[in-house]
């Protein structure tokens, strides 16, 4: 195919606009590690007169970053796992086995997947107060530990697995649950990982939720706390840009490490429509 | 025969169960509890008093309801086509198998991984009035002190005062800080768009655009029959989950309005966000759970004419 025309405007835009996306993160930055006299001075420096890397040290005894940090980490963890439990069962059934009422809850559960997060929300709260879980890990868990998004994308990976597999296993003496086990998870494999990282994403970014059935600060995941921390000092942007750097780090890491995956399952979900 | 179909379906219920109740208990009976809950004047100690249909007819008499939608209108008529637009543009850039193409994408689409909580934060720094880096910028453009996310006025208004006419208030448009939220989702989101987009550009088999160079296509020609017929199954899901994620703008009003949030004068106050102030922080939980429903209708009935509106284009390749 013979181009037409150069590429080197195509690239020129690209520089431009991309500069454009990346400078709030480059300010956020570089605010982080000035002093506050620094970050008010107007016009303001591009580049820190002096490097204040003491405020991302600084920020753990003014806040309790640290608590926040691990309250997210084990609530993502403990509903990944409800997730990929509750899931790999049920994609199973749906992928797998021929029974009265499977084409039904399969609908039910496409159906409640349109509900948006409000219509729920209010009585979600009553039932967890009624169960005394408001303010308690378990109102940040359990809720969560079903995606039905997740069991659709295992569903349908699960349909792709060649029929011979299962009568192999089955004329083996294989059981459902140990061909589930040892045959169909194994080969999942790719497809879980894609899950994790997208779950991950969800409860590590996840707000309304959590602001809502949490009260007391040893409770509260990240998203909340930074959010809380950001009323309290509205003004010292060192310290308040230092907290968001670190919020996003741990997912900028896992994004560069998983880019491809990450991108392509998102452009993936979007052909599926 | 009876009894291997009954085995069948109870092997097949048992694999479902763990997520059947999970679902059962925090997403179908809410919703039917949200039903009741609408019915009455349900405060934090439970229900009061049973009102019938009385909160869905306060709601549609709430002028702060109306203003509400009105926000999340404008929200959704500035920030759906803008970011349509822009990522549609720059996903043809991208799809011109050119160099770096990963680099750019990993540019464009760092905003979509990272936290709104943690992005709001830092944008509202930029556009802080006095000290932000946003409007030093626009200073070398000799563009005067904008006060972004204080500036309560319609940007209509803005526009057609200076020639002296005088907008109706349903028409001075978005207010300056409510386009400070806007310019934020557009570029939170775009990334997302853009990656879409492209996916689905690179899903076009180049044989049809070969043909239509043969038959003389030119570059807007292959664009106008070519690319955007068989890209319409992917429009029709950006604007649908454009839709949806206009209504549920929240954390970014949450964060960077006010104090008090939703502000000034109400101008960012969006549905999701009166909601949210109606449920639980006035705990008027039977009148949030009428707000929620309308808005639940809103959604639907878009989604609906949007398959509508656009199953009569598509063209599925």
């Amino acid at each position: 195919m013979k181009r037409r025309f150069s590429l080197l405007p195509v690239h020129i835009i690209l520089i431009i606009c991309g500069i454009g996306m990346f400078l709030p993160f480059y300010w956020m930055l570089t605010t982080a590690l000035k002093t506050p006299l620094e970050s008010l001075r107007f016009p303001p420096t591009f580049f820190p007169q002096i490097f204040k890397f003491s405020n991302f040290v600084e920020i753990f005894r003014e806040v309790a970053l640290l608590r926040y940090f691990l309250n997210t980490i084990f609530i993502a963890i403990a509903s990944l796992l409800g997730v990929l439990f509750t899931g790999i069962l049920a994609a199973y059934a749906f992928a797998r086995m021929e029974f009265w009422g499977r084409d039904i809850v399969f609908i039910i559960f496409l159906a409640l997947m349109m509900i948006p997060l409000p219509v729920y929300l209010v009585p979600s709260y009553m039932i967890l107060f009624k169960l005394g879980w408001i303010d308690t890990y378990s109102a940040l868990i359990v809720p969560w530990t079903v995606n039905i998004f997740a069991i659709f994308f295992l569903r349908q990976h699960m349909k792709t697995l060649p029929q011979d597999l299962f009568d192999a296993a089955k004329i083996d003496g294989c059981g459902r649950f140990r061909t589930l086990w040892q045959i169909v998870v194994p080969l999942s494999k790719p497809a879980i990982i894609t899950l994790a990282i997208f779950d991950i994403i969800g409860s590590w970014n996840s707000f309304f939720w959590p602001l809502i059935v949490t009260h007391s600060d040893s409770i509260r995941p990240l998203q909340v706390g930074l959010a809380y921390f950001s009323r309290e000092f509205s003004t010292n942007y060192p310290l308040l840009m230092a907290a968001s750097t670190l919020a996003i780090l741990p997912l900028i890491i896992l994004f560069f490490f998983a880019q491809k995956q990450i991108i392509q399952s998102y452009a993936r979900t979007g052909l599926k429509e | 025969m009876k009894n291997k179909k009954l085995k069948s379906a109870l092997t097949g219920f048992a694999y479902l169960t763990p997520a059947l109740l999970i679902l059962l208990v925090f997403r179908i009976i809410p919703i039917f509890f949200s039903v009741r809950i609408s019915l009455y004047d349900w405060g934090m100690a439970g229900a009061r008093q049973f009102l019938g249909l009385t909160n869905y007819f306060r709601v549609l008499q709430d002028p702060v309801f109306w203003q509400s939608l009105l926000n999340t209108f404008w929200y959704a008529i500035f920030s759906i086509p803008i970011m349509f637009i822009l990522s549609l543009f720059f996903a043809i850039l991208l799809n011109q198998k050119i160099k770096g193409l990963g680099f750019y994408r990993t540019l464009y689409y760092l905003p979509v991984v990272t936290s709104i909580v943690a992005v709001s934060i830092v944008w509202k720094w930029l556009f802080n009035p006095e000290r932000g880096l946003l409007n030093y910028l626009l200073s070398f453009l000799h563009v005067s002190t904008i006060r972004w996310l204080e500036d309560p006025r319609g940007i209509f208004t803005l526009i057609f005062n200076p020639l002296h006419i005088n907008l109706p208030t349903i028409l001075n448009g978005p207010s300056v800080a409510l386009c400070s939220v806007i310019l934020m989702s557009i570029w939170k989101g775009l990334g997302y768009n853009i990656v879409i987009f492209l996916a689905g550009l690179q899903n076009i088999p180049t044989a049809y655009y070969e043909a239509a160079k043969i038959d003389g296509a030119g570059r807007f020609r292959l664009f106008r029959n070519v690319t955007w017929p068989l890209l319409t199954p992917i429009t029709f899901y950006i604007l649908v989950m454009s839709t949806i994620s206009a209504f549920e703008a929240f954390a970014q009003v949450w964060i960077m309005t006010g104090p008090p949030a939703g502000g000034p004068l109400g101008t960012t106050k969006v549905v999701m966000y009166y909601f949210y102030e109606q449920s639980f922080e006035l705990w008027r939980l039977g009148y949030g759970a009428s707000i929620a429903f309308f808005a639940f209708l809103i959604i639907l009935a878009l989604t609906i004419f949007q398959r509508q509106f656009l199953e009569k284009r598509v063209t599925y390749a």
